[in-house]
């Protein structure tokens, strides 16, 4: 039998705010165990939230990005469940009526292929603490710290027929986001954090299979090797004449496998019900104005532009536009003299070259975007040859300054002196007769033997076009 | 006797030197000493932070920089978050919990330079009517040791009755601030819902509670709900409406005001002598000038049943937070997490409570959403609206504050429902947002009774004024419980 595979996606963005949904506490990730908790965050009798209205805007601008419904009004619920890490014992999120409604995001598919996945909603929610069962000898700890962290939970329709359309659903939502400037989009910090539900079902068939729900994958990785392991699992199941069952499970990646957290039957009753110590969240058009003003342009937009404006390869503007920090250094290098072309081989070739092999990323790059444009500048004006520049760009990445005092420093400036070429030439040609000879009678190839003795001579500083063009006259003379 | 006076009063006599604060503060720790132990009012006192803080009014009365309620010793009932003090809200499950903040009432209040004596007893997390359910046992009517004082906010009723402190702060849901001011004989105002912030209140249903000040008359709850009232930034149900001169308009004229009178206030179950003591109050303000119109509420039916879905939904919730985890009561040796959760929550939680989660719980779950919860909010929309049709012909309402006077200890315990029937005139306020003041008027058989008046949204100045107007003519709220142990 041929399986379709069906995935949609919940994915918790955590929102880019200094301080909590709900109170003044920072979100600053690391801190000492509970002291980033105010009796807010505690839940202390008597406290009441009061929105951060840092969350709406960003989560207008994500509502804008993908094109949302976005109602004039939407409601705080609370849903209600007793865990220790919950100190109020009911999470504050929307239920009915959430910030953002139906929009969609456009994906690229390997194929050079695209497809529209459907994004159901997308509501503000407050994140719980964290409990450590780990060295605390048969007792729990709980740390607090990470209580009320604002979240956007984005929830997509279960429109990829794959896992690869899965990730590269999920890629593109972290790209999204991270340059909406809403999210740091860091996985290991668990801002970024995605649930999968996946189900199967014979082509052709309508109707879904029952679906599982997949926590915990904190990485692309994770997640397309959790997502390969589940796809087997079901088919293995239902080939084997088992039923799949609608729970939880949690993906263990020590053991690449996943496990079953809870079924259906034990699920919460969540009682969810409006919040009614906190107002209705009504959006005026001011506010819609005012994130639409404040949007970035996004991924595609840049990309379309970089490769009219700069006449860049497709590849190299989608290269480039992969993240808005690489995109904007790019940029940076060009208005700083770059050309644009030698600009983007520059970042997307020695540049990045250099930050993975140092494992460093792009924001703690020691060479600075004013830095390669005076690089490039100094190879349009003939200054330094194209080879000599990577000399000179590792000694710019060692911090030896920029491109004028590197250049200056190691003596590598070009000869550019006809008269000094000459006289270095008439040398070589002096020195070694047969080879001319040679030449003469017809073996052009030997001109290459040529050049590189006046590169010998000079340690590769002199003009290339002027080497050569002197060369021929004075040969073929 | 000293303790006879009202704020306006004791103001006086505290700006010309008559008397210090210290000596007035502790005139009412003596008094409190002597007779709280028959009336059980107070769940704590503090009687050092009382003299500390009357010593420093005195200090700024020295200094020119007095207000109205510089140096007046208060009690705040116990539902009001107080730094450093027991803050017990009549549970078990608070009994050790040390507030480390100060409510925004609280904080607005010392800032006023008001003494605290101490916090009052309450029904169990505000869920009651006779204040039979705090943990700390019954409060007693100082007019009659035997009967009720009203709930949930009976302590703080009871203590200024029997003079035990000038003022008391109070909370209402659903008339636990007007009812028990009626039983005990003096005056309680519920604002408008947004009118005091909620800040530091322990909450019981989100939606409906409020904080008044429950006083000798009417001029005092103004100078107290002066000094309440306002916006706050930490609660963002709370209206950012600017706050009258309440004192400047107390007495204005009456003079062609509309009273309307709802004939469902005055229909089956309403004890026939309250229903006389109300009606000669009316009759004196038709004297003072107003105008008596005959009004319906048609859905006043609805105003208890929906009570009692909406209040306990809101509590399930609001409760939840007490699960023996970070403050207060927990089990001892639990073997797992549902069993500290089951016996700290069994054990903390009265019956009341355990009650009104118990119905919450199930209106709010899977299947019955639609059919409780969400029916409840349709009828307190109908019931709101009935108000403001009223209101479009009325500028006060005004009927009894409750059906009898004070009822017997015990005698309604273990009858939920005749208990719950007894908020039957204050509910409505409640769902609808409406300001209320309850007044003492004519006693029957030497027990109080109160006359309610309800007001549009915001109107608590004009709710003021009309009570006062009527205290001007009258000597009820100057009445004190006719014990001789009370009354030396």
């Amino acid at each position: 039998m041929q399986w379709e595979t069906v995935i949609g996606l919940e994915i918790h963005t955590q929102l880019a705010t200094k301080s909590k949904i709900f109170s003044g506490a920072s979100i600053a990730y690391g801190a000492d165990p509970n002291t980033q908790a105010c009796i807010i965050d505690l839940g202390f009798p008597g406290v009441l939230p009061v929105l951060n209205e840092a969350v709406v805007d960003m989560a207008l601008t994500f509502g804008l990005a993908i094109n949302a419904e976005i109602g004039p009004r939407s409601v705080f619920a609370r849903k209600n469940y007793f865990y220790p890490d919950l100190p109020k014992g009911y999470q504050i999120s929307q239920f009915e009526l959430p910030i953002v409604g139906m929009g969609s995001l456009t994906i690229d598919l390997e194929d050079g292929s695209q497809k529209v996945i459907g994004i159901t909603r997308a509501h503000l929610e407050e994140d719980a603490g964290k409990s450590l069962h780990e060295d605390f000898h048969g007792m729990s700890g709980i740390d607090l710290n990470r209580t009320g962290t604002p979240l956007l939970e984005i929830v997509s329709e279960p429109d990829m027929r794959s896992i690869k359309e899965a990730v590269a659903y999920a890629r593109k939502i972290h790209q999204l986001v991270v340059y909406l400037g809403i999210c740091d989009g860091n996985m290991q910090e668990g801002s970024f954090r995605v649930d999968a539900n996946l189900s199967i079902r014979p082509f052709g068939q309508e109707a879904f299979g029952t679906r599982t729900e997949l926590k915990n994958l904190n990485s692309f990785r994770f997640m397309e090797r959790a997502l390969n392991f589940e796809l087997e699992r079901q088919i293995d199941l239902i080939e084997g004449g088992g039923k799949v069952v609608q729970e939880t499970r949690l993906y263990d990646a020590d053991r690449d496998e996943t496990r079953s957290m809870r079924s259906k039957e034990e699920a919460n009753d969540y009682r969810y019900f409006p919040d009614p110590d906190l107002l209705p969240v009504e959006i005026n058009d001011q506010q819609l104005q005012r994130a639409r003003q404040n949007m970035p342009e996004l991924p595609d937009q840049k990309r379309q532009r970089f490769e009219s404006d700069y006449s860049l390869s497709s590849t190299d503007a989608l290269m480039l536009t992969q993240s808005r920090q690489q995109a904007d250094f790019f940029e940076k290098v060009v208005s700083n003299g770059g050309d644009a072309r030698m600009a983007a081989n520059w970042v997307t070739v020695e540049l990045t070259g250099a930050l993975n092999k140092a494992g460093i990323p792009l924001s703690q790059s020691p060479v600075t975007p004013e830095q390669v444009g005076g690089l490039l500048r100094r190879i349009a004006d003939n200054t330094i040859s194209g080879k000599l520049a990577k000399q000179v760009f590792e000694a710019m990445w060692n911090g030896e300054g920029d491109a004028d005092k590197v250049i200056e420093a190691k003596g590598l400036k070009q000869i550019t002196d006809s008269g000094q070429i000459e006289t270095i030439i008439d040398e070589i040609i002096a020195n070694n007769p047969k080879q001319v000879e040679q030449f003469r009678a017809g073996k052009d190839k030997l001109l290459g033997f040529f050049v590189g003795q006046v590169m010998k001579q000079t340690q590769g500083k002199a003009n290339p076009g002027q080497v050569n063009k002197i060369l021929l006259g004075k040969l073929k003379g | 006797m000293i303790h006879n006076k009202s704020i306006v009063e004791l103001g006086a006599g505290l700006q010309t030197g008559e008397f210090s604060s210290v000596e007035l503060t502790h005139h009412f720790i003596q008094r409190i000493e002597q007779l709280d132990k028959d009336l059980n009012a107070f769940v704590s006192t503090t009687p050092e932070q009382a003299l500390a803080e009357a010593e420093s009014a005195d200090q700024a009365i020295k200094t020119g920089q007095a207000g109205p309620l510089t140096g007046i010793p208060i009690v705040q009932k116990d539902i009001f978050c107080t730094r450093g003090v027991k803050t017990s809200c009549g549970s078990k499950m608070l009994d050790n919990f040390i507030s480390p903040y100060d409510a925004t009432v609280v904080e607005k209040l010392k800032r006023a330079g008001v003494v605290s004596l101490g916090k009052a007893n309450m029904d169990e997390f505000a869920m009651g009517s006779s204040n039979e359910t705090s943990f700390y046992g019954p409060v007693h009517n100082p007019w009659d040791k035997g009967r009720v004082p009203g709930g949930s906010s009976g302590g703080s009723a009871a203590a200024v009755a029997a003079r035990l402190a000038v003022a008391a702060t109070g909370t209402d849901t659903g008339g636990s601030i007007r009812q028990p001011a009626a039983f005990c004989g003096i005056t309680g105002l519920k604002p408008t819902y947004g009118r005091i912030s909620r800040f530091g209140m322990i909450a019981f249903a989100s939606s409906l509670d409020q904080a008044g000040p429950m006083t000798r008359d009417a001029a005092d709850a103004a100078l107290m709900l002066q000094a309440m009232a306002g916006f706050d930034p930490k609660d963002s149900t709370c209206a950012n409406q600017p706050v009258p001169d309440y004192s400047a308009t107390l007495s204005d004229s009456l003079e062609g005001l509309k009273v309307g009178l709802p004939r469902e206030y005055f229909g089956e179950g309403l004890d026939p002598s309250v229903a006389a003591s109300v009606d000669a109050a009316i009759d004196l303000y038709k004297r003072l000038g107003a105008e008596v119109i005959d009004i319906s509420l048609p859905n006043s039916g609805l105003a208890v049943p929906t009570y009692y879905v909406v209040a306990p939904a809101e509590c399930s919730s609001n409760l939840s937070r007490f699960d023996g985890v970070r403050f207060g009561y927990r089990c001892q040796q639990p073997k797992d997490l549902e069993d500290l959760y089951k016996r700290s929550r069994g054990e903390g939680f009265g019956a009341e409570v355990k009650r009104r989660i118990m119905i919450g719980t199930y209106a709010l779950s899977a299947g019955y959403y639609d059919a409780y919860y969400l029916k409840a909010q349709k009828t307190r929309h109908l019931i709101s609206d009935d108000f403001k049709q009223a209101f479009k012909t009325v500028d006060v309402i005004m009927g009894p504050t409750t059906p009898t006077p004070a009822f017997g200890l015990g005698e309604k315990v273990d009858d939920p429902v005749t208990m719950y029937l007894n908020d039957i005139y204050t509910i409505a306020t409640n769902l609808a947002g409406l300001p209320g003041v309850s007044i003492p008027i004519e006693p029957v058989s030497g027990l109080p009774v109160g006359l309610q008046i309800i007001g549009n949204y915001f109107t608590e100045a004009k709710l003021l004024n009309v009570a006062h107007r009527f205290q001007q003519e009258t000597e009820w709220h100057r009445l004190a419980p006719e014990d001789s142990r009370l009354n030396p």
